[in-house]
């Protein structure tokens, strides 16, 4: 008797004792990506960003940026910033996924911030309207990124970037949380089913072949009429110059 | 005879006995038309029209001019459920469901832009080589209203599709026409029929674009090919080429198969341009309302120009006792232009006034023997460049990592400095061109061959140039200022001094040229 | 003055130097056989064009280096027309060049002015019949003849009146009056202010009877821009600070300068920038003119809170929107 009731006593011990183990391990692989994402953030980022980062005359802030942002700004290669010129722009990025994702989370857990969008929050297909999109484009996203996504000038030498080739979760991201000089676009202005729209609507421009032959851009008529000066009346001038040629 | 020539026969019978003209029809089949490939700018122009009219006539087939508001279903899925007029919802109609129909579109489209291209190249060449001179001045005139009627009708015809590009061209257009003192919003108010864009514009823009401006431009047009018909047609100087004669191919069968071949070649390449390069793709602009707006928002580049000079415009208003007069829109792109096309129209008078030549020129002349001229026409390029430059200055930024602030500040600048430049070294150019004419007519050609002579200098061997370039490098006529005594043969003081003394300022500086080859000069090197 | 040389007799034009098609039967058959090909391949285009008008469907795309993915149909059509009017051409200039005859031939050119008899009998028959007309002796005619010509050129002005209604105080009015709730666009929801970030751009529309048909009249001039920064960062006088609300600053999106949409907000410099002629505001004071074509700052809408807590404007625009215009009082 004596012995069934110690085993059962042990058992039951035993299984508590390692759903404890569990939680404390979830919780320490939380807790060791951000701080993962701290030593990371120490190395690369802290030299701008400051020990804490709360920010420094070169660099903002990152408190209450939220993991969006890292995501964006690490994912697109933006950070780490190359050269201090006019604004940061996308390259290859340094981090890896797994690095980037530690950075998210440690910048994350210094202050609430807009959160990096799941799966199920990104499926565009199911979710967004491409015509209501392109609408919502051309109102709100068109005046810096040109009528089709292709870029646009802003003051100074600053530009906004070509949306060609951009992930959707980037896209999303950069629209909550206005990176440089981009507006933010929270989501009570631009609902997230919005943002799905414009997400579908860049997508299809840009699987969209071109309908009328080579658009030399999708810019406009500059180079319309660039073309018409260099390629139609080039070609005109050397059928004329070869008719009134005599002929030998 | 055979059976065609009795066939033929009969039919010129049953005209002439009606109308007689066979003494006429045979002066027109031998009349001449000099060849050089500079002249075929103008039949780029005339049949560039033709083409407009061909693939214009056919959108308007399927064209619903009207701003009414309705909502899309067509082919184009980026756009189904939109609200938009039936103007832009027509042109999508045309682009995705007609046949041919975006074809046509682009070469109605790519025909105006080529067409004004023609028109500058050919009014560039009328200027550079003297051709608008007597008694050609009201052709000149002639066609600087059709480079402007051009403009209008580009202007009103990429406007149609009523698109979000065009659209805000149009804010534009009814922004510089608001502008005008006194009459502004009445003139804006009585064309848009209310407030802009208002519902009436659309429709009215389209009666001027098919029916009145292309009336205008057949009268004009055939005004201006019937002046070159009766006062012929000028040519290059050469041997045989006089001021009282004309040598060329006659019209029938050389010029008539050439010029209408080159119809066809015009017709050919402006379609092959438009099934290979996409030109006004109005399905990703969108339709126009005026909330919205695109970055890189350009006017075709027959208007970029002005746009460009709006651009660098200081911003001057006057606010004054109530009311604004915006400077910083009404000299960009009412006033500068006023006098760019008033001087370019009267221009032929201007300098004969300089020269104080009254004859006749049927001789056209090499730019660089009129170097004032020269200089004066690429000082006006130059100026028209640096308005288009400013005119895409963020599409510069944008695609050479510039800014647009920087771009804008060489403008504004420069638009003040290079002209004056520009016609400095254009003038100087043009002189050293005379001085190696000089040398090429005294000493021959420089055949690069060195020969030692036997007491041991090294000269070069020059050959002689043939007789016909020795000719042409000698017609030209020595530019002479003009003498105007402020005091005539009885003593009396002219009246006017000051007009006068301008005009011999300009006069002088009009003649500056290097000393032709005397028949003198000649003769001693010949034996030399 | 005339050429210094002596003038040649304009009878002599360059000797003719034969072509080889002239001289040599080989080159004058190839020359022909040139011409057929030429015009052959203008029969192949226009069949082109037929082949793919009738049987290409126009959901077929093909890949073409550089060009990528084009529509068949639209191109079939296109170099089809292409060629068979290019080739028409050409085969007709080459026939004119090699085949055709070379020689070049001389007209005369005559003077222009008309002889002195001429000119004298056309003076006499123009006096003869203004004599006919007798305009000065005949002083009521004349008189009662300035009359209608002067009343009748009125008629055609007069017609084209119902063009447009009269300005009138059009230009000066919008939609946003004391109260107006700020909509967004698209979508026309009423905003609250803890909708907005700091760094937030949203475009709005003022909230009228039919939101589904709003003028394209009244969209030219309603859209506003509401911008929202931290209050410190502002530089404004007490007046212009005390229309904004925590923050939050709205100004016309209608340039000042032509009409464009005013809408390129940088959010690091605080400058609204105009894509049309690159006027730039600044946000922080007032959308003053910092650089650009553009004179006057875009006007502010004084914008506050309603009893539930949506933005609503305070009072209607204290100026006209828009671009300037003669009657406008700009003090």
């Amino acid at each position: 008797m004596l012995l069934i009731f110690a085993l059962l006593a042990i058992g039951t011990t035993f299984s508590v004792a390692s759903a404890t183990v569990k939680e404390t391990q979830s919780v320490l692989d939380r807790s060791a990506s951000i701080e993962e994402g701290k030593q990371i953030f120490l190395k690369g980022c802290s030299s701008c960003h400051g020990l804490n980062a709360e920010g420094a005359s070169i660099a903002p802030s990152l408190i209450g940026v939220g993991a969006a942002s890292v995501d964006f700004q690490v994912g697109t290669g933006r950070m780490p910033m190359a050269d201090m010129s006019t604004q940061a722009m996308r390259k290859a990025p340094v981090y890896n996924e797994e690095e980037t994702a530690a950075l998210a989370a440690y910048v994350a857990s210094l202050a609430p911030g807009p959160a990096i969008p799941g799966e199920s929050e990104l499926n565009y297909e199911r979710d967004g309207n491409a015509a209501e999109g392109g609408e919502l484009f051309r109102n709100n996203c068109a005046m810096c990124h040109n009528f089709a996504g292709q870029g646009g000038a802003l003051s100074q030498g600053k530009y906004a970037p070509t949306l060609m080739g951009v992930e959707p979760k980037h896209i999303y991201e950069a629209m909550v949380t206005g990176p440089q000089s981009m507006p933010v676009f929270s989501d009570k202005t631009i609902t997230a089913e919005e943002k799905l729209s414009i997400i579908k609507w860049i997508k299809s421009a840009e699987a969209e072949p071109n309908l009328g032959g080579a658009t030399m851009g999708r810019i406009g008529p500059v180079t319309e009429g660039l073309l018409a000066w260099v390629l139609g009346l080039g070609l005109l001038i050397g059928i004329a110059v070869w008719l009134t040629t005599r002929a030998r | 005879m055979t059976t065609t020539e009795k066939k033929i026969g009969t039919a010129a019978n049953f005209v002439d006995e009606r109308l007689g003209a066979a003494k006429w029809v045979k002066k027109s089949l031998n009349k001449v038309f000099p060849d050089h490939w500079t002249f075929m700018f103008g039949e780029v122009c005339m049949y560039s029209f033709i083409i407009l009219l061909l693939s214009g006539t056919f959108l308007t087939f399927w064209f619903d001019p009207s701003q009414k508001e309705v909502v899309y279903n067509g082919a184009y899925e980026p756009l189904q459920g939109l609200k938009m007029s039936a103007a832009y919802a027509s042109t999508l109609n045309i682009s995705f469901e007609v046949r041919g129909g975006l074809l046509m579109r682009q070469i109605h489209h790519w025909a105006a832009n080529i067409f004004m291209a023609a028109i500058v190249a050919h009014l560039l060449r009328v200027f550079f080589t003297g051709a608008f001179r007597k008694p050609r001045e009201f052709n000149w005139i002639l066609g600087i209203l059709l480079l402007t009627l051009g403009l209008v009708e580009g202007l009103l015809g990429y406007s149609l599709p009523d698109d979000l590009l065009s659209g805000t061209g149009l804010r534009i257009t009814s922004a510089i026409i608001q502008a005008i003192p006194v009459v502004g919003t009445y003139a804006s108010f009585f064309l848009f029929g209310g407030e802009f864009p208002g519902t009436d514009f659309i429709p009215r823009i389209f009666t001027l674009h098919i029916l009145i401006i292309p009336g205008i431009f057949l009268a004009v047009i055939t005004i201006h090919v019937m002046l070159v018909w009766y006062q012929k047609h000028t040519q290059f100087p050469g041997v045989g080429r006089t001021e009282n004669n004309v040598v060329g191919h006659p019209i029938l069968p050389v010029y008539m198969a050439k010029a209408g071949g080159f119809f066809f070649v015009v017709f050919g390449i402006t379609a092959f341009i438009s099934a290979v390069a996409s030109i006004n793709p109005i399905w990703l602009y969108g339709p126009y309302t005026p909330g919205q707006i695109s970055a890189g928002s350009q006017p075709d580049w027959y208007m970029g120009w002005l746009d460009g000079l709006v651009r660098m415009a200081p911003p001057l208003e006057t606010h004054a006792f109530g009311h604004t007069i915006s400077w910083n829109i009404l000299i960009p792109a009412v006033i500068v232009p006023g006098i760019i096309f008033t001087g370019m129209a009267l221009y032929p008078f201007i300098e004969s006034w300089i020269t104080g030549d009254k004859r006749e020129h049927h001789l056209l002349d090499r730019p660089r023997n009129v170097p004032n001229r020269t200089a004066l026409g690429v000082m006006s390029i130059t100026f028209v460049m640096i308005s288009l430059i400013n005119g895409g200055n963020d599409i510069i930024a944008t695609n050479f990592d510039l800014s647009i602030n920087q771009i804008m500040w060489f403008s504004r600048i420069g638009i003040f400095i290079l002209p004056p430049l520009a016609f400095i070294i254009t003038k100087r150019l043009c002189l050293s061109l005379q001085r190696a004419d000089r040398e090429l007519l005294l000493h021959g050609a420089e055949t690069g061959r060195l020969l030692r002579l036997p007491h041991g200098e090294f000269v070069e061997v020059h050959a002689p140039i043939s007789p016909e370039k020795a000719y042409l490098l000698q017609s030209h006529e020595q530019l002479v200022p003009l003498e105007i005594e402020d005091v005539d043969a009885r003593g009396v003081r002219r009246p006017g001094a000051l007009k006068n003394k301008l005009q011999r300022r300009l006069s002088k500086a009009h003649a500056v040229s290097v000393p032709k080859v005397t028949e003198q000069e000649l003769k001693e090197i010949e034996n030399h | 003055m005339s050429n210094e040389l002596t003038p040649i007799d304009d009878s002599v034009v360059p000797a003719h130097a034969p072509r080889a098609t002239d001289v040599n039967p080989v080159s004058e058959k190839r020359a022909e056989q040139q011409v057929a090909i030429l015009f052959g391949l203008s029969g192949v285009g226009s069949l082109l064009l037929i082949y793919s008008y009738i049987f290409v469907k126009d959901t077929v795309f093909i890949f073409i280096p550089i060009m990528g993915n084009q529509n068949a149909q639209q191109l079939g059509i296109g170099i089809g027309m292409a060629m068979s009017l290019f080739f028409i051409g050409i085969a007709a200039i080459h026939w004119a060049k090699t085949l055709m005859p070379d020689k070049e031939i001389v007209n005369h050119r005559h003077e222009f002015r008309s002889s002195d008899e001429d000119r004298a009998e056309l003076v006499q028959t123009v006096k003869e019949g203004v004599a006919g007309v007798q305009l000065g002796r005949r002083k009521l005619i004349k008189r009662s003849l300035g009359a209608a010509v002067g009343l009748f050129a009125l008629p055609p002005v007069l017609l084209l009146r119902d063009l447009g209604p009269l300005p009138g105080k059009k230009l000066e009015m919008t939609n946003w009056k004391a109260g107006t709730r700020l909509l967004t666009d698209p979508g026309n929801r009423p905003i609250l202010a803890s909708d907005l970030e700091v760094g937030s751009v949203v475009q709005v529309l003022p909230a009228v009877e039919d939101l589904e048909h709003r003028p394209l009249s009244d969209i030219a001039k309603d859209p506003v821009l509401l911008i929202r920064l931290r209050p410190e960062e502002f530089q404004l006088e007490p007046d212009r600070l005390a229309m904004t609300h925590e923050g939050i600053i709205a100004f016309s999106k209608i340039c000042s300068h032509m009409g464009c949409a005013v809408a390129l907000y940088e959010q690091t410099t605080k400058h609204l920038l105009c894509p049309c002629h690159q006027s730039t505001f600044d946000v922080t004071r007032a959308a003053k003119v910092i650089f650009g074509p553009a004179a006057r700052p875009l006007p502010q809408l004084d914008i506050t809170v309603d009893a539930e807590g949506y933005l609503v404007a305070r009072a209607p625009f204290n100026e006209a929107v828009g671009p300037s215009f003669w009657e406008r009082n700009s003090q």
